[in-house]
């Protein structure tokens, strides 16, 4: 009995093994396991908040210091994470079978990377971001100073404590409440590379920062200067990976967490600074349980059919169709919009139409297919900030007429027809009275001799 | 006494002359019938039976199509797998003659319960045609001198090289039974013309109908057998026959043709046929004036009214030819109809049709190849029909002399020469051969006291010479006999062995010599086309210069962006400018054609020379003519084409040259070469050190002839 209970419990236990097995997935898209490389291990306590706050939220942190010789990503051809942040600015080279292009193939794996760095910054972290298309500031003493937008302190006099609130307009980035108090912000400035369109500056400097060495003179003018600098900037991947990169590993500390904070010429004092919530946000999004779209069922039928037709011919009428959904964290919620669009393509869109949606996911249009044949798309290209990029497309041949699809008879080509069956009436008509009537002139034989008729007149008097 | 023993045996099959006559007559065509099959069949036996080159293979793949789908949907078929995105509608831009013979065949082979493969029907399509032109051409040389004549035609023409450089086992080509309605077309026409009877200009239109349906050359006809009816009027041989064979023929033939669908209405709205057009009608004038002239009988009156009538027509016709014109409603002449009439046209307007090779100028000596002792006797044979004018004879003139022209402006319509070439010869062998038999034989009739019964016309010719004959007469006579007999197995000869060595190669299997003398076979296409058919997706795109775009939707089903039938310009030149783009441009161009893999051809290591580099100055010719981007200086250097280090720098870096050599500076070719010796046009290549950015190598063929890369897809992060 309790054999059988066991066993029963047992195959039970096996048939929910693919939910007990927290993977990213296309049906749940939320991150699960998270590998976490430090420096040293005390920043786990110091910035415990941060990682805390992941916690409660489900994730699974892994932690591991940056020089770990076990370190992979990737065994037997699965990766082990579905995440990595890297808190390990000064580590020159990772250990184990990390490197960066290691990381990098992580990334275009489809998997997301929280990158902060500071002043010690390392070549290694530096290289990372640029191949994600974020500069560090090539100068390794350098930090981003602003003489009008720092956050007052007791202490700090070289105003490298930034107080920065500079958001990106995104709701989808940042969470739907406003974050009313500043961001801290000490570490290293970065710019956007101009050849990267995918980056998002997510926090900008103030347009009086700049980044330089705080300890000696400005000999010659920065390089990076004003709203150039970013502080925190995230990428989306075209496979909708996402990063996220900051020169500043305080952002996530507890202490920045907790400081009250009051901005040069400003009289608002926080009690709280505003680091908490931004980088819990951020995180959210970062980590998938946010602003994440998946489309499915992309359908077209011929208006009046059920079936999905291999090819189209010019003029028909079709239906399309398409649903779209919003990952809410937990569950796939419909997601509502009035600016989704299908284009009717063929080297330029024929066809541009907003799709219509019923609220509960799909979205509809129906259009009459141009009077061009080709090889055309369905495309939907839906890029909006925030949101992971829809790019779908679906080929379909449009063939021109058959020969027996135009209309048999016109009504502006009756006098063709009528022509042609006069003219064979007459020929009718001409052929007897030429044959049979003696009162022509006898004088034919001009015209048989040559013609040569003889075998048509046979033909005919048969 | 044994002698008269089989005589006696021999009694009941005894035949009379004519009998003799006959039966010889059959066997020998029968014969020639067999020879002109076999001696096409080279190709199979060396090599497989396989479909030849380009062309053929879309023939081959509608031919299935056909069989398979059934005529409507041929007609109606609408290709998306070629010109991505622009896709071809097949039924209405071919001709179907072919395809439709073919399938014709392989129904009846498979009604007579011959399990047959589609393949192999089209395979021996061509030779079984050309076997069947040897009968039109005896026929035809019967029709314009005698029987003589038109057996030697049909042996001529049964292994004239120039007919079968497009007609071995393989090459399924339209030309293939285009030739045999061509010259069939011209033989009912010219019947007609000899009888005057509506039924031969009936058939003749029929002729012309399959001729249409059959191939673009179709155009030859509707403007040399006008250009010959206008001969015909001027030099005063207009005769009833003539009137009856032309109208019949014209009128028939225009609506019959007016049925294929991709000649349409050009016989009344495009330039080529308005000459017959005008012809029909000058014709129904001077018959006008035939019948006003014979109610009339004041020569004064009638020259008078002939004067007002022939300006009038003239002014009429004028007129509305430069309406129609103007208005748009005929059609100007096309690029290629101009470069027939001036050769030096295609080079300076159209590159794509100058880039052909087979509409290259023809050098003296494919001529020679060509024809061999055909090349002196064809103006011994114009000398034979001016001596003896007739109608039909005026004809095979006019045929031979223009397309003789036209097969000197391009190489491949020294095969619309060929039967022309051929029958004149016929004519002057035959004529010669007869002449000088008849006079070995008078000789004998004298010393046998004319107990053997002579043709009448040897006769009558010889008899008045006979007694004044040179003693040496009948040695010279017999001499030049044997040196007729000398030539004409030298001809045979020539043209078996241009058949087995020149003409009977697939081109699509390569074959060389190894160090040994041992024949190696190069069967690189297959094996890259089955690797495209095997390991790409199915919607799988692939760009590659136009030559190759039949075989890969043959061969490796998949979609195209360009392909032989060259019917959108705009659409080769956006490929040529890839090619000889800079490969991040390049790869902006790609995507928007949404290619997914690029194929090249490369005889670097093979030798093998016409490959893509060779062929890349016309990629950029033809790339230049839509986007002046892409300049021809920028390739050269001092005007001189090289890939070498003195190569120029935009030449070294494009596209083609990177996808060429990619790793080529790696290997070494040769023995006692640099690594990058490129073999095929033998120098050190200029740029060993070539990475690629947006392309990865997918896969090489053994011999490295085909290369085929896969185009990445835009960075992940940026």
């Amino acid at each position: 009995m309790k054999m059988k209970n066991f066993s029963f419990f047992f195959i039970f236990a096996i048939s929910f093994f693919p939910l007990l097995c927290f993977s990213f997935n296309e049906e749940a898209p939320t991150d699960r396991r998270v590998l976490v490389l430090l420096d040293d291990y005390s920043l786990k306590s110091s910035h415990s908040i941060f990682f805390n706050s992941l916690k409660s939220r489900g994730f699974n942190l892994d932690f591991k210091l940056a020089d770990d010789p076990t370190l992979a990503l990737k065994r037997y051809g699965q990766f082990l994470y579905d995440a990595l942040i890297l808190f390990s600015p000064s580590t020159d080279r990772f250990g184990g079978s990390l490197d960066s292009a290691a990381v990098l193939d992580f990334v275009d794996s489809g998997h997301d990377l929280i990158l902060a760095a500071d002043a010690s910054a390392s070549d290694l972290i530096k290289n990372i971001a640029t191949e994600c298309g974020v500069d560090f500031d090539e100068d390794s003493s350098a930090m981003v100073i602003d003489h009008k937008s720092y956050a007052i302190s007791g202490t700090g006099g070289d105003h490298t404590l930034i107080a920065s609130d500079d958001f990106i307009q995104s709701d989808v980035i940042l969470g739907k409440n406003k974050i009313e108090a500043p961001v801290l912000f000490k570490g290293i400035a970065h710019s956007v590379n101009a050849a990267s369109s995918l980056v998002l500056k997510v926090l900008s400097a103030s347009p009086s920062a700049y980044s330089a060495s705080p300890k000696s003179k400005l000999s010659s003018p920065p390089l990076l200067t004003g709203s150039a600098i970013s502080l925190v900037s995230v990428v989306q991947a075209r496979n909708n990976a996402r990063i996220m990169i900051t020169g500043s590993l305080d952002l996530f500390s507890n202490r920045l967490f907790r400081t009250a904070v009051q901005k040069a010429g400003s009289p608002n004092k926080h009690e709280k600074s505003g680091n908490e919530q931004f980088v819990t946000e951020i995180s959210k999004w970062v980590f998938h349980e946010r602003g994440h779209l998946k489309a499915l069922n992309l359908g077209h039928q011929k208006v009046g059919e059920a079936e999905e037709p291999a090819m189209y011919r010019i003029k028909d009428d079709l239906k399309f169709s398409v649903e779209i959904y919003e990952w809410s964290g937990k569950s796939w919620e419909p997601y509502v919009a009035d600016d989704v669009q299908v284009q009717f393509y063929m080297m330029s869109p024929y066809v541009l139409k907003t799709l219509s949606t019923n609220g509960k996911g799909l979205y509809h249009a129906s259009f009459k297919v141009p009077d061009v044949y080709g090889v055309f798309q369905f495309k939907i290209d839906y890029q909006r900030l925030g949101y992971t990029s829809l790019s779908l497309s679906k080929q379909i041949p449009v063939r021109p007429f058959r020969h027996n699809e135009y209309e048999r008879f016109i009504t502006t080509a009756f006098p063709y027809y009528g022509a042609s069956f006069t003219t064979m009436a007459g020929f009718f008509i001409f052929g007897i009275v030429y044959l049979y009537n003696n009162s022509l002139p006898q004088d034919i034989s001009y015209l048989e001799a040559r013609l040569g008729l003889d075998w048509l007149y046979r033909i005919i008097l048969i | 006494m044994s002698s008269t023993m089989t005589s006696d045996l021999l009694k009941p099959f005894k035949l009379k002359t004519k009998q003799q006559e006959l039966l010889i007559r059959v066997s020998i065509l029968c014969l020639v019938y067999i020879l002109a099959f076999i001696t096409r069949l080279f190709s199979v036996l060396r090599y497989e039976s396989m479909i030849h080159e380009f062309d053929p293979y879309f023939n081959y793949r509608t031919t299935l199509y056909l069989t398979q789908n059934g005529f409507y949907d041929f007609w109606n078929w609408f290709d998306s797998e070629s010109w991505y995105p622009l896709g071809r509608i097949i039924g209405g831009t071919l001709y179907p003659g072919l395809m439709v013979t073919a399938a014709l065949i392989y129904r009846l082979l498979h009604f007579l319960r011959f399990a047959v493969h589609i393949r192999e029907v089209c395979v021996l399509t061509a030779p079984f045609f050309a076997s069947n032109t040897t009968l039109v051409a005896y026929f035809f040389g019967k029709e314009i001198w005698d029987t003589g004549a038109g057996l030697v035609a049909a042996i001529l023409i049964a292994v004239c090289p120039g007919y079968i450089s497009r007609s071995v086992a393989g090459s399924y080509d339209n030309e293939g039974v285009a030739i045999f309605a061509l010259l069939f077309t011209f033989y009912l026409f010219v019947k007609a013309v000899n009888t005057g009877s509506l039924a031969w200009g009936l058939a003749s239109a029929f002729g012309y109908f399959y001729m249409v349906s059959a191939w673009g050359g179709y155009v030859f006809i509707i403007n040399l057998i006008p250009l010959y009816v206008l001969v015909l009027l001027i030099t005063g041989r207009y005769s009833m026959r003539l009137y009856v064979a032309y109208n019949s023929m014209y009128i028939l033939g225009m609506l019959l043709a007016m049925q294929i669908r991709f000649v349409g209405f050009q016989h009344v709205q495009s330039g080529e046929h308005m000459a017959a057009m005008g012809v029909f009608f000058l014709m129904q004038v001077f018959y006008f004036l035939d019948w006003v002239k014979y109610m009339l009988s004041d020569t004064k009156l009638f020259q008078a009214f002939l004067r007002i009538t022939v300006t009038c027509a003239v002014a009429v016709g004028a007129i509305a030819l430069g309406v129609g014109t103007v208005s748009g409603y005929i059609s100007p002449w096309t690029g290629r109809f101009y470069s027939l009439l001036d050769p030096t046209y295609a080079k300076d307007h159209i590159p794509i049709i100058a880039s052909v090779s087979e509409h290259q100028p023809t050098a003296w000596s494919s001529f020679m190849f060509d024809f061999h002792i055909l090349l002196f006797l064809f103006p011994a044979g114009l000398y034979f029909c001016f001596k003896r004018l007739s109608d039909a004879t005026i004809f095979i003139v006019m045929y031979g002399l223009t397309s003789m022209y036209f097969a000197g402006v391009m190489v491949r319509l020294i095969l619309v020469a060929t039967p022309a070439v051929c029958l004149i010869s016929a004519i002057a062998v035959s004529a010669t051969v007869k002449n000088l038999t008849v006079l070995l034989r008078s000789k004998n009739k004298v010393v046998q006291t004319g107990s053997t019964k002579g043709t009448s016309s040897g006769k009558a010719s010889s008899k008045g010479s006979l007694d004044q004959s040179q003693p040496f007469q009948k040695n010279g006579a017999m001499a030049l006999l044997f040196g007729a007999f000398y030539l004409l197995s030298k001809y045979a000869t020539h043209c078996t062995w241009v058949t087995s060595e020149a003409y009977s190669s697939p081109s699509i299997v390569l074959a060389a010599r190894g160090a040994h003398g041992n024949r190696v076979i190069f069967d690189d296409y297959r094996e890259a086309y089955f690797w495209l058919r095997q390991n790409t997706p199915q919607d799988a795109k692939i760009m590659s210069w136009w030559d190759y775009g039949y075989q890969i939707t043959a061969m490796g089903n998949r979609t195209v962006i360009v392909d032989n039938n060259t019917w959108n310009n705009t659409h080769i030149a956006t490929v040529g400018r890839a090619m000889s783009s800079y490969e991040d441009e390049a790869y902006e161009i790609m995507r928007s054609l949404d290619v997914d893999y690029v194929l090249v051809v490369f005889g670097g290591v093979t030798g093998y020379s016409s490959d893509d580099i060779n062929k890349f100055l016309w990629m950029v010719r033809i790339g230049g003519g839509v986007f002046p981007v892409i300049k021809e200086p920028d390739y050269l250097v001092n005007g001189e084409y090289r890939v070498d280090k003195g190569a120029a720098p935009k030449m070294l870096n494009c596209l083609m040259y990177k996808l060429s050599y990619y790793r080529f500076g790696e290997l070494v070719t040769e023995y006692g070469k640099p690594p990058g010796y490129d073999r095929a046009r033998g120098v050190e290549i200029g740029n060993k050190d070539i990475k690629l950015e947006h392309l990865e190598e997918a896969f090489t063929t053994s011999n490295w002839i085909v290369r085929i890369y896969k185009v990445k897809p835009p960075n992940n992060r940026w």
